[in-house]
């Protein structure tokens, strides 16, 4: 699937496409198909959301993974301060990463 | 390429510190000075060398620099370099111009501006102001800071 | 050190308003990012993997303890609680919100402090000797010129748009401490016949095209050094490469037309600029001395109390030899074992600030390979400043050791990385410290980069380590044989790369090559330059 992602203009947050809005959490992205640029354009322009770009992903029953581990490491936080991620109680989520 | 179609019109001009009438001669290139005796206005592009119009500083009325990209900061050295060899005509920033380079632009001797999208004035008027005083020497002729300490 | 008059701070203060104002731009779309960006750079925001970052400048690698409690209590207040140490003697925050960005620059300039140019295409912050000022070798302070550089170069109306970044060192001893010849400008201070002047080097740097600084020229009179410097700039303003950002840096300007003619161009251009009035008064850069006097150093004990071991071990590892000889500048290490390098929570960085004000006449430095000095520590007070870093987890005694490397933020942090740096290190340190081999290697200097843009230095690292991207799968190159001090030079990639774990046996393995092979007091490099690269390439691949 495809996904977009960029960082939220004002925070700087890591955000995902859900269909409707953007989220912190690449689980509920949504399959944007052939729609990507066009949302992208869109959402920029209206400052929602700050340097957005396509990412490949797949979706299983866990979740949504990014191809890339950089897109990961943006979906979670930093590998080195499990504290600061998204799950600081998870000690798997690390290995989603790698 | 016809020389006189090069440059701004008068009328793309929104700021202009001089009090002289606004020259009407189309800008050529820089090449275009070097071959021919005439012209009285030139358009730098990013490329050019500048020096190469010391001898003719004299007859020129007018020099536009351009910005294709504000990015490009091949033209805050041009300014400089003409005003140093006393180029007392105008120098005209044209092209990408936009509000957050115009204090430099005016620091490196710039006096008029013919920006590609007309700039919000009251932005570009505090934009021109962002320096009471400033530290380095340029050609703006401004006392600098060491030179205040030490007067 | 240096104290704002009114001007710096009325700089300061406008600086500040003018970028409250291109954010409020930039909120209600008058700007695109496009245009805001290089703004937001010019203010030290970029935009980072997981947020806004945040680069303070801190000039020169000097601050006093007020200005370290203020970036302790920013790191609490608008960040999450800390902030990363650099290789260029500044420090970043990594979870920054654009609409904080401006209260924090106001909050700095409480302090006089900035993030001014510490991104963009533009004079970056001026590095010096972390040991400026207190070393016992040193010619002069280099600081009062690199103070003198920064007012130059702080909105310098011509070289705010250059082809690419630009970095100044200047140091004045023999020793290199700076990385000096790695910088785009490299400034020695220097003494001729008597009086005291400027050695230029020009176009040095890292990244994917290291390259090692030629001299232009040996000797620039001290009441010409920004003149100098400005034809430096100007000659690569006008003709430093612009069609390609991998080519735009000076050393390639420098390297593609030779040091020869881009001496010549500089020459000519400083002929004229020599009658345009560019240098500041001389009086300038006396007045900027005045602030760099000696505090009032005391006599005192000489010798050190070596009955803890533990104690006399880091006295020997992290102090240096200071000009007083009742005094030494003491280490502060941000390379805990298993720990994140350069990192310090706001809690230590308040600490470290305690300490300062206490024990080194309130002063503090940043050294690039990311650690702490307190620059002027009397001998006696040694101890007890040892046992409060100790009890707070700051006294690693590992300075220059494997320990002590640099390591850049990498794929944790960093949207241009390829590769993770952080972990390598944590289990590099966490290795060598359980093996016991750390103190047996002795000065061995590891630096990682987790991309080529080498921000880690791995180019200048006895051992170098650089983060690429194999389809999609982090892997590291090996290289030996680099040095960013007077012995400068570059590191060679030993062969093909490895992962994670391969690149941590190799490290092991090229280690126990220099055990076997040394002879005498030789240093890992020492041993690397004797033998060369084949004996360590056959115990890696053979």
């Amino acid at each position: 699937m495809k996904i977009l992602t960029g960082n939220d203009l004002k925070t700087g947050a890591v955000v995902w496409w859900d269909g409707s809005n953007w989220s912190l959490y690449v689980d509920r992205a949504a399959d944007v198909g052939d729609q990507g640029e066009e949302i992208m354009a869109r959402e920029e322009a209206l400052r929602r959301v700050n340097v957005p770009y396509i990412v490949e992903a797949e979706s299983s029953e866990d979740g949504v993974r990014p191809a890339h581990i950089k897109d990961r490491i943006r979906a979670l936080g930093p590998t080195v301060r499990q504290d600061l991620t998204l799950k600081p109680q998870d000690p798997e989520a690390i290995d989603w990463v790698i | 390429m016809a020389n006189t179609d090069l440059g701004t019109s008068p009328d793309d001009v929104q700021f202009r510190f001089r009090e002289d009438e606004m020259a009407d001669h189309g800008a050529v290139t820089v090449d275009a000075v070097l071959e021919q005796s005439n012209a009285s206005a030139v358009r730098i592009e990013p490329g050019d060398d500048a020096r190469l119009l010391l001898p003719f500083l004299d007859r020129l009325a007018l020099v536009e620099v351009n910005f294709p990209s504000f990015a490009d900061g091949r033209g805050y050295s041009v300014a400089r370099i003409l005003r140093e060899a006393g180029y007392e005509g105008e120098l005209r920033a044209v092209g990408d111009v936009l509000i957050d380079q115009l204090s430099h632009m005016r620091r490196c001797g710039f006096d008029s501006f013919a920006p590609d999208k007309r700039l919000d004035e009251e932005d570009a008027k505090r934009a021109f102001a962002t320096w009471d005083d400033v530290y380095q020497r340029s050609v703006d002729g401004r006392t600098t800071i060491p030179e205040l300490r030490h007067e | 050190m240096y104290q704002y008059d009114q001007y710096d701070q009325q700089m300061v203060d406008a600086r500040v308003a003018e970028f409250r104002d291109q954010a409020r731009r930039r909120l209600e779309g008058k700007l695109t990012e496009d245009q805001f960006k290089p703004l937001r750079l010019m203010n030290g925001l970029y935009l980072q993997l997981h947020a806004y970052m945040l680069r303070v400048a801190i000039p020169y690698g000097t601050l006093n303890s007020r200005q370290m409690i203020a970036l302790g209590d920013i790191a609490d207040k608008y960040d999450r609680g800390y902030g990363h140490f650099t290789t260029r003697q500044n420090l970043q925050y990594n979870w920054i919100k654009l609409e904080d960005a401006a209260d924090i620059l106001a909050d700095l300039s409480k302090v006089e402090m900035h993030a001014i140019q510490t991104s963009g295409n533009c004079i970056r912050n001026i590095s010096s000797d972390h040991f400026a000022g207190a070393a016992a070798d040193e010619l002069v302070d280099p600081r009062p010129y690199a103070e003198l550089l920064r007012q130059w170069s702080s909105f310098h109306p011509e070289f705010t748009y250059l082809p690419r970044k630009f970095k100044i060192c200047v140091i004045a001893a023999e020793k290199d401490r700076a990385a000096m010849r790695l910088h785009d400008i490299g400034i020695q201070i220097v003494e001729q016949d008597g009086e005291i002047g400027a050695r230029f080097f020009v176009g040095g740097g890292m990244g994917r095209t290291p390259m090692i600084a030629p001299m232009v020229r040996d000797f620039v009179p001290l009441d010409q050094l920004i003149t100098y410097a400005e034809a430096c700039l100007r000659v690569y303003n006008r003709y430093g490469r612009r069609d390609n950002k991998y080519k735009a840096r000076i050393k390639i300007l420098v390297h593609e037309l030779g040091a020869e003619e881009y001496t010549r161009q500089v020459e000519e251009e400083f002929a004229h600029l020599l009658d345009q009035g560019v240098e500041p008064p001389r009086a300038e850069l006396e007045r900027i001395k005045t602030y760099f006097a000696d505090p009032a150093f005391e006599d005192g004990p000489k010798n050190v109390d070596r009955s803890d071991p533990d104690f006399a071990v880091w006295v020997d590892r992290n102090t240096h030899r200071h000009k007083h000889d009742s005094y030494v500048s003491a280490v502060i290490s941000l390379k805990p074992v298993g720990g994140i390098p350069g990192d310090a929570t706001g809690e230590q960085m308040r600490l470290m600030a305690k300490l300062a004000k206490q024990y080194s006449f309130d002063e503090i430095r940043i050294m690039h390979t990311q650690n702490v000095v307190l620059p002027h520590v009397k001998i006696a007070d040694l101890h007890a400043l040892w046992s409060e870093l100790h009890a707070a987890g700051l006294g690693a005694p590992n300075m220059d050791t494997i320990e002590d490397m640099i390591a850049c933020p990498g794929l944790d942090y960093c949207s241009l990385a390829n590769a993770r740096s952080i972990p390598l290190a944590q289990r590099i340190s966490e290795r060598f410290d359980a093996s016991g081999k750390t103190a047996e290697l002795g000065e061995l200097k590891l630096k990682i980069s987790g991309c080529i843009n080498a921000c880690g230095h791995h180019h200048a690292g006895h051992i170098g380590i650089l983060g690429v991207d194999r389809k999609g799968v982090e892997n590291y190159q090996l290289s030996l044989g680099g040095s960013e001090a007077e012995d400068v030079s570059l590191a060679k990639i030993t062969g093909p790369g490895f992962t994670e774990d391969g690149v941590i046996e190799a490290v092991d393995t090229v280690t126990d090559v220099y055990l076997a092979q040394r002879e005498g007091e030789e240093r890992f490099l020492d041993t690397y330059r004797r033998i060369g690269m084949e004996p360590f390439k056959e115990a890696l691949y053979g």
